[in-house]
Formats: structure tokens, C-alpha cells, sequence
């Protein structure tokens, strides 16, 4: 599947792949992460039951600290 | 438009300000010289001498409430602004309530799980209510970093990289470029309402 992930195109080998497994795989951590999932917000608990399919959209945003 | 009709339009909105700190101060008084017509600020802290390098309060507010403090600096710039003040910790379950009239939420925290945990709570309970969050932007230089995107109903301004430390803490300069980056897009959103 071919998704846009934060702007840019990703190939994955799967069909699907849920945002924990995807999480694991590019290595990001999860504790100050906002995702939007085709602009729709995803909380924690769904991260294991949401799937990420081909032509999806999705954004990983880092909350930084400071202010 | 000119800077009255300006004033006349913003004296209609609500804003919402969640955290007093370097952001929250600086992007209200912003938007209260600009003619704002109601702020509703929440923070539970305290102004620590260390606030001063960045923060809108002075030297003989140290040890205030920085709500009570804020109001009474804008009140000194702006008779016009309404201030609606909370001395609250926020959490997921109470920012609804106090925000719940506001057409745009600052978020204004500085730990970034606390900038997360308004994001989710507007994005998710007060879905037509945009939010604008800064997130990195401590140290100094590299102006051009600094930048604001938008992302449906959530907008960041900053540079999204520079994590607080010890050696590289948040400064004035580029807090309050950011905070202001936060007042300037309430003002284009609200400016382009019909």
C-alpha cells in the first residue's frame, strides 16, 4: 500500500497495517504524539484497533515543549 | 479594513487562552491591543522570577497568580477587552466546559503532554472550534524556521524541532514570535468571517 505520511509518500509491504504496528516500524514514540488519520483524530486506546489502508493520509505531529 | 472596523468586528469573538505561561501572556495581549472583544485565560501558577525573561508580568508581580496578574496588565492596555479568568488546573475533562464558548482556543501549555492533551479534547469534544498551538521554539536564531501550518481545525506555529533544556531554554524573542504568530491567525481567521 502507498499512504501519505506527514506530507510525503510511504510504501509499505502490507495490504494494511494498524497505527501501533506502524508506530513500531518508523520508530516514533508515543507518549507526545497527536495523529490525524485522514483528518480525523485518533486517540491512544485506538491506535491498536484503527488499520491504515492504501491512499490513506495520515499525520504524526510531535508536540514539542516550550512556551 | 481600517483599525476601527477592525476593533468593531473583533469585539464579537471569544478567545480562549489555556496557560498563562510565555505564549498565553504575550498572545493575549496581542489580541487585546488588536480589540478582541473577550478573552477566557486559565492557568494555576504562580510568576516565579524566572518567568520574567519571556512572560508578560513585571517584577512586582512575582508571587501573584498569573490569571489575576494578566488581567490587571491587560486591563491597563485595553478597558474594552473582557478578561474571564480561571486559577484551575485544566485536564481533559474540564477543558470543554471552561472554553466551551469560545470561537478559537490558544493553546498556550509548555509541556508538550499538556499541549497534546487540549489538542485532543478541542479535536475531539469541540470539533468546530479551531486550535492554534506553538510548538517549538526555544533558544535563539533561525528565524526562518519559524513557520504555522494547518491541519483541518489545528493549526501549529513554530518550528516544531527545538525541545527545551538547560542550555537551550525558551528566550523571549522567539516565544513571543510564535505566541504573536498564534494572535495573528486568530485575527485571519476571524477577520474572514461572513
Amino acid at each position: 500500500m502507498e499512504i501519505i505520511l506527514n506530507n510525503r509518500l510511504e510504501k509499505f509491504e502490507y495490504k494494511s497495517i494498524t497505527i501501533s504496528e506502524l508506530l513500531k516500524e518508523k520508530n516514533f514514540s508515543f507518549s507526545r504524539i497527536i495523529i490525524k488519520l485522514n483528518g480525523q483524530l485518533i486517540k491512544k486506546p485506538e491506535y491498536q484497533t484503527t488499520y491504515v489502508i492504501n491512499n490513506d493520509k495520515l499525520d504524526i505531529i510531535h508536540m514539542i515543549s516550550g512556551g | 479594513m481600517t483599525f476601527s472596523e477592525i476593533k468593531n468586528k473583533l469585539q464579537n469573538y471569544t478567545v480562549g487562552i489555556a496557560g498563562a505561561g510565555g505564549l498565553g501572556s504575550n498572545c493575549a495581549v496581542s489580541l487585546a491591543r488588536t480589540g478582541i472583544g473577550k478573552l477566557i485565560i486559565a492557568d494555576f501558577d504562580t510568576i516565579d522570577e524566572s518567568n520574567l525573561n519571556r512572560q508578560y508580568y513585571f517584577y512586582n508581580q512575582i508571587g501573584e497568580k498569573k490569571v489575576n496578574a494578566l488581567k490587571k496588565n491587560i486591563n491597563s492596555i485595553n478597558h474594552d477587552t473582557e478578561i474571564i479568568i480561571h486559577d484551575i488546573k485544566l485536564t481533559e475533562d474540564n477543558i470543554p466546559k471552561i472554553f466551551s464558548n469560545c470561537d478559537i482556543i490558544i493553546e498556550a501549555f509548555d509541556v508538550a503532554e499538556m499541549k497534546k492533551i487540549l489538542i485532543e479534547a478541542v479535536l475531539s469534544e469541540m470539533k468546530q472550534t479551531p486550535v492554534i498551538s506553538g510548538s517549538g521554539m526555544a533558544g535563539w536564531g533561525d528565524n526562518n524556521s519559524l513557520q504555522s501550518r494547518q491541519l483541518e481545525n489545528l493549526y501549529i506555529c513554530g518550528d516544531e524541532k527545538s525541545n527545551i533544556s538547560k542550555t537551550n531554554p525558551p528566550l523571549a524573542p522567539r516565544v513571543a514570535i510564535v505566541a504573536n504568530m498564534q494572535a495573528n491567525l486568530v485575527l485571519e481567521i476571524l477577520l474572514n468571517k461572513k
